[in-house]
């Protein structure tokens, strides 16, 4: 297959990529835009280190190709912060030290962004947190750290700026 | 020994100090990097002109490599270089570098594959699909030998031989003794108290760390090597990687900025370290290697899987009498960090109780499968499982209560572990009485659900010193800015667990500034000082203590200045707190930190501040300066129709001294429960004939956030004299209890006794079958 051309939006950032049209999400990300801050765990879309929001849904990168986002609106986590402002969800996982080592960090930022976004207005459960971050791996905290910052965020504890 | 312990009887004491910043809730220093995605670990490095590796495995458990031929691989466009062991110095290497004879594994080896998986050739070239290709084109010739993976098959007379020269595939045996046991057990049986002996299965399990292994090397033509590494102690890598390649430590820079996670597996030197650095000195090139998670998986390495035998003599009124026990362990095939986890299992499965007579006897036993090592807990939540079920099957079987049982056995504060350990601060009683007093106001729990307990305690660091290590064990240098602003270089190494924010609070706290004052600088060799890195949960008190000391020597210096620019009686003392310098009896009295900073450089002729401190332990004993203590509660309610386990909470008492940094040790508990109730009931590691049966994250299961129980901590706030501020471990032992109170739930549940790791529905059911059975049959 020959490589071709690709036109996306990464953080409200138009691109053009040249591309092995198998070439994954991630790969275009990470390797051909270089937002590191997104990363990969795993080979069988089992992790969700690799989240991202395609037009506002969490999406594992690594499960999909490149040329099926095209047009379409991807936010990485280089994208949450505002001109250096924090996001709610960031500083919420700062209050709340929802994360050690970092490396699942990203990808759960994510998940927990569309979480919320899905939810906006109504009330959440924990039960329905957990279950929004099922599909990320965390191997350091344990998670309840991560409940308390989404909660808190759903709360509306924290205000966008 | 014992004597010179003996004269270190400090009386441990509660402090009433009122700290600015210790146990003060404060942001990790790398949060905002970490939340950004700005922290950049190993697996994001891309230099100019950087190579991708890719290693070939064996696909064999036990087998001669007759030959190797890279020509075909060669020959692949775009393919830069392949090696094999022939382009190696052939170098045995281990962490143990103490003992030759435990320095068994050359990472591409050149007479023999031992375990699936094992390197043994790997590919740079231009892209990593290409490398991917050229390892089809190796054509690797080899002689089949037979094989075997289980300890007590390993052991036997006849069982192939994995090492030559090692005979029956003992690698390495560890005895542990103190009093007269085998005349303590005589004496129980004499006077009628009560033995009961029991064989145990522990399992092993992946770190599974969500940065798999990595590793980026640099080797330019002036002769110098850097390295990139997700490595848990950038000193080590850069020790071994010298060694192996034959430079001076001096001419190997390793950098370890961000690590993703390292829970004790990522100490040694691992097959994307080596073979990197080999391509890349091959080639003076950029060479990145990075493990596929199914690498990780079955050719990085897991917590060692261990059969226990364990006797135990208890008095009819529950007094711990004697304890003979007897681990195999399942080795894999190197040493590794094995040899340590052998050690402190032994040490651990008598804890935290006063045995008056006491035997353990390890064998680590080589076998085809993966190398075994250390992992969070480094053996003891295994021996754990074992001891803490026994004791609790024990007083049941006497009908004794295990609180009062354990009470009355425990360690307690000033207590020599006879010819091994001195315990400065123990709140082992407290804890015990905490966990009962929450456990038994939860009341009646309903049918198939119940309460199980834990004890144990684990180590502060390790005092010995297997890897050789010439430096102080661990150091820090403090340097301070013309505007108060404060440098802090430390070799200790931040993994997640958050050293450098501990470090940070320690010296803020010292010095008398805010923890924004303070840059810590850690993971490189070039930079920072050595110290032994993140492993057995020893950076808080080791690295905490030497960062204490750099700061009080330079805060010495400045009060030095301020005491003659102040022009006070010499009667007076001086401090510093949130940045104001002041007379302690007159704290209105003084001056501003920053001012004092200023004309204390220029009086020093330009030279900005510098204090030093370094930590080794000495005279402590042979395991550990300071012991962790706590007791552990689960909660939980097991289906007797499918054997299925739902965990309810998790509740810990939980001794750490004096806590540093809340946000940080409430990470600890949380993330320590998740990886021990993972190792309780799911995780496994199941393998056919050497070949591993689950090697992905769809077939190997970890806890997720629906599973994760509720989480609580009491803290029994002790003080530590020998740690930074009364502080000890918090990190590893967390670990240790979880697998065997959630055995012992289970136990008071459902009255069966699991005696194998995890704790799946199968064996519940098999248990609860083999119950019905015998109660049938009487
Ligand atoms: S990398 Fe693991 S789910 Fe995408
Ligand atoms: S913070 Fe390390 S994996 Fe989540």
């Amino acid at each position: 297959m020959e490589k071709r051309a690709l036109k996306l939006s990464v953080n409200g950032q138009e691109y053009e990529v040249f591309i092995h049209p198998k070439t994954l999400l991630v790969e275009v990300i990470r390797d051909h835009l270089g937002f590191t801050g997104t990363k990969r765990g795993c080979e069988t879309v089992s992790c969700g280190a690799c989240t991202v929001l395609v037009n506002g849904a969490s999406v594992k990168s690594c499960s999909v190709l490149a040329v099926q986002v095209e047009g379409m609106e991807v936010t990485t986590v280089e994208g949450l912060e505002q001109d250096g402002k924090l996001s709610p969800i960031q500083k919420a996982f700062l209050d709340n030290g929802s994360y050690q080592c970092g490396f699942c960090t990203p990808g759960m930022l994510m998940s927990a962004t569309a979480f919320l976004k899905e939810n906006e207005g109504r009330e959440v459960t924990e039960h329905e947190i957990r279950e929004g971050i099922e599909g990320n791996i965390c191997r350091c905290t344990g998670y309840n750290s991560i409940v308390r910052a989404i909660d808190a965020v759903a709360k509306g504890t924290y205000k966008e700026e | 020994m014992s004597t010179e312990i003996k004269e270190l009887k400090y009386s441990t004491f509660k402090t009433n100090i009122k700290y600015s910043v210790i146990n003060t809730k404060v942001h990790n220093v790398d949060g905002i990097a970490k939340v950004t995605g700005r922290a950049q670990y190993t697996f994001d490095i891309k230099l100019p002109g950087m190579l991708y590796g890719k290693i070939l495995r064996s696909p064999h458990p036990h087998a001669r490599i007759i030959n190797i031929d890279t020509t075909r691989a060669m020959e692949l466009p775009g393919v830069k270089a392949v090696v094999t062991g022939k382009d190696t110095l052939g170098i045995k290497q281990g962490i143990w570098r103490r003992y030759e004879e435990l320095c068994d594994e050359q990472i591409l080896p050149l007479e023999k594959v031992r375990y699936i998986g094992e390197p043994v050739a790997a590919v740079a070239a231009v892209t990593e699909e290409i490398a991917e290709q050229a390892l089809d084109l190796i054509d690797v010739e080899y002689e089949v030998l037979p094989a075997v993976f289980e300890p007590l098959d390993a052991i036997k007379k006849d069982a192939p031989v994995i090492h030559e020269g090692v005979e029956r595939n003992v690698n390495v045996t560890r005895h542990i003794e103190w009093g007269d046991v085998d005349e303590a057990f005589a004496e129980a049986e004499k006077n009628g108290g009560y033995i009961r002996e029991d064989w145990f299965r522990c399992s092993g399990q992946h770190h599974m760390c969500m940065e798999t292994r990595a590793a980026v090397s640099s080797y330019t033509p002036e002769g110098k090597l850097t390295v990139w590494a997700s490595t848990q102690s950038a000193y080590y890598t850069q020790a071994l990687i010298a060694g192996v390649l034959g430079m001076r430590e001096g001419d190997v820079r390793v950098i370890a900025t961000y690590v993703g996670g390292g829970f004790g597996g990522k100490f040694e030197l691992d097959a994307a370290m080596f073979c990197s650095a080999v391509l890349s000195k091959k080639l003076c090139k950029p060479v990145k290697i990075v493990f596929t998670r199914e690498e990780d998986m079955i050719a990085s390495k897991r917590r060692t899987p261990m059969y226990y035998y364990v006797r135990t003599a208890m008095s009819r009124d529950g007094q711990l009498l004697a304890r003979e026990s007897r681990m195999f362990s399942n080795g894999g095939a190197y040493t590794g960090m094995g040899a340590t986890a052998l050690y402190l299992s032994g040490f651990f499965h008598s804890f935290p109780y006063k045995w008056k007579a006491y035997r353990y006897d390890g064998y680590r036993v080589y076998t085809n499968t993966m190398p075994s090592t250390s992992m969070r807990g480094f053996g003891a939540p295994q021996a754990m499982f074992c001891s803490e079920q026994q004791i609790e099957w024990m007083c049941a079987d006497l009908g004794l209560d295990p609180y009062e049982v354990r009470r009355k056995n425990a360690h307690t504060e000033c207590y020599e572990v006879p010819g091994q350990a001195f315990i400065q601060s123990c709140g082992m009683t407290e804890c015990i009485d905490k966990i009962e007093q929450w456990a038994k106001s939860k009341g009646d729990l309903g049918p198939n659900r119940a309460i199980g307990i834990s004890s144990c305690g684990f180590m502060s660091g390790g005092i010995f010193n297997w890897f050789d290590s010439p430096y102080s064990f661990s150091s820090a240098v403090v340097t301070i800015n013309i505007d108060g602003t404060v440098e802090l270089h430390v070799g200790c190494q931040d993994i997640g667990q958050g050293s450098n924010t501990t470090m940070a609070i320690i010296a803020a706290e010292t010095l008398g500034v805010k923890v924004e004052d303070i840059k810590v600088h850690s993971g490189d060799t070039d930079h920072c000082p050595a110290d032994l890195g993140a492993w057995g949960s020893r950076q808080t008190l080791m690295a905490g203590n030497a960062v204490k000391m750099a700061c009080e020597d330079a805060k010495r210096q400045l009060l030095e200045f301020a005491y003659a620019e102040m022009g006070l009686n010499i009667v007076y003392d001086l401090d510093i707190k949130d940045r104001w310098v002041h007379v302690i009896a007159r704290p209105e009295r003084g001056m501003k930190y920053e001012d004092l900073v200023r004309k204390a450089i220029r009086a020093k002729d330009g030279q900005r501040i510098v204090g030093r401190g370094y930590y080794t332990p000495h005279r402590k004993g042979m395991i550990s300066p300071a012991y962790s203590y706590m007791m552990q509660a689960v909660d939980a309610e097991i289906d007797p129709e499918t054997g299925k386990i739902k965990v309810h909470e998790i509740m810990t008492a939980h001794d750490c001294g004096q806590p540093i940094n809340p946000l940080g040790l409430v990470g600890q508990l949380e993330g320590a429960a998740s990886m021990a109730l993972g190792y309780a009931y799911l995780e496994d590691l199941p393998m056919d004939e050497g070949k591993l049966l689950n090697p992905n994250l769809v077939d190997y299961k970890v806890i997720r956030a629906p599973e994760m129980p509720k989480t609580g901590m009491i803290d029994i706030e002790t003080y530590e004299a020998e740690g930074p501020y009364g502080a000890k471990e918090a990190g590893e032992g967390l670990t240790n209890p979880t697998a065997a109170a959630l055995g012992n739930a289970i136990f008071h549940a459902l009255g069966i006794q699991m005696k194998e790791l995890p704790l799946t529905p199968e064996r519940i059911l098999r248990a609860l079958r083999e119950k019905k059975e015998k109660e049938a049959n009487k």
